[in-house]
């Protein structure tokens, strides 16, 4: 939306040469990343990628659907436990 | 009587504003759609012949997707957030703005009315 076409998606260089090769390799594997700006691509397909959330790595597995989103996107940063009751507010 | 697309228009209107009534139709695109059909975007509903209220209908069924189809779309799409679990789709299910906005206050269309908390101290009054 944002972004200008002529640029194209953009990924961590870094993560993507692991992609590569992870997919190259055929093997099976996760990559842990701190890149939560990449956008997914249609090579992502299939893989499972542990995003960091600030604190720890959230397993993504990446289907059909989720491309052209980014990676952060599914590893959320903030955890919302609840309100304090209302007991605990008074005191 | 004109009907199109299942809705029935507002026979005392512009054309222009009629056609907004279906949804999936604003001004822009309704100006559009009777430039297709050429006719005037001033001129009244109720005055509108037989065969331009067919071009119409016949323009909007082919070029738009409108009502019922887009609701559908729309639900999908939404659906789809979801299903991926991406944060969009987080904030969809819980009912929260989507695209950032604050919480902190505001944001009632989304959260619906305003509900009192039990125990919850005023702001000081002065």
């Amino acid at each position: 939306m944002a972004r200008s076409l002529r640029k194209g998606p953009f990924i961590e260089p870094s993560l993507q040469k692991k992609v590569d090769k992870l997919t190259t390799g055929g093997g099976k594997g996760v990559i842990k990343t701190w890149s939560r700006r990449s956008m997914i691509t249609p090579d992502f397909v299939g893989l499972t990628f542990h995003v960091h959330n600030g604190k720890l790595f959230m397993p993504v597995f990446v289907t059909e659907n989720m491309v052209g989103h980014r990676l952060g996107e599914f590893a959320p940063t903030r955890k919302f436990t609840g309100h304090a009751s209302a007991k605990k507010v008074k005191r | 009587m004109a009907r199109i697309a299942g809705v029935d228009l507002p026979r005392n209107k512009r054309i222009e504003i009629s056609l907004t009534y279906i949804y999936g139709v604003g001004r822009v695109t309704a100006l559009k759609i009777c430039q297709k059909a050429s006719i005037e975007a001033g001129s009244r509903t109720e005055h509108l012949s037989e065969s331009e209220v067919i071009k119409l209908r016949e323009i909007i069924e082919r070029d738009y997707k409108v009502e019922g189809d887009l609701r559908r779309e729309v639900n999908q799409n939404i659906k789809m957030l979801m299903d991926i679990g991406c944060y969009r789709g987080l904030r969809h299910r819980r009912g929260l703005p989507v695209r950032g906005q604050r919480t902190h206050t505001n944001a009632r269309t989304r959260k619906g009315p305003a509900k009192t908390i039990a125990g919850k101290k005023l702001a000081p009054k002065k």
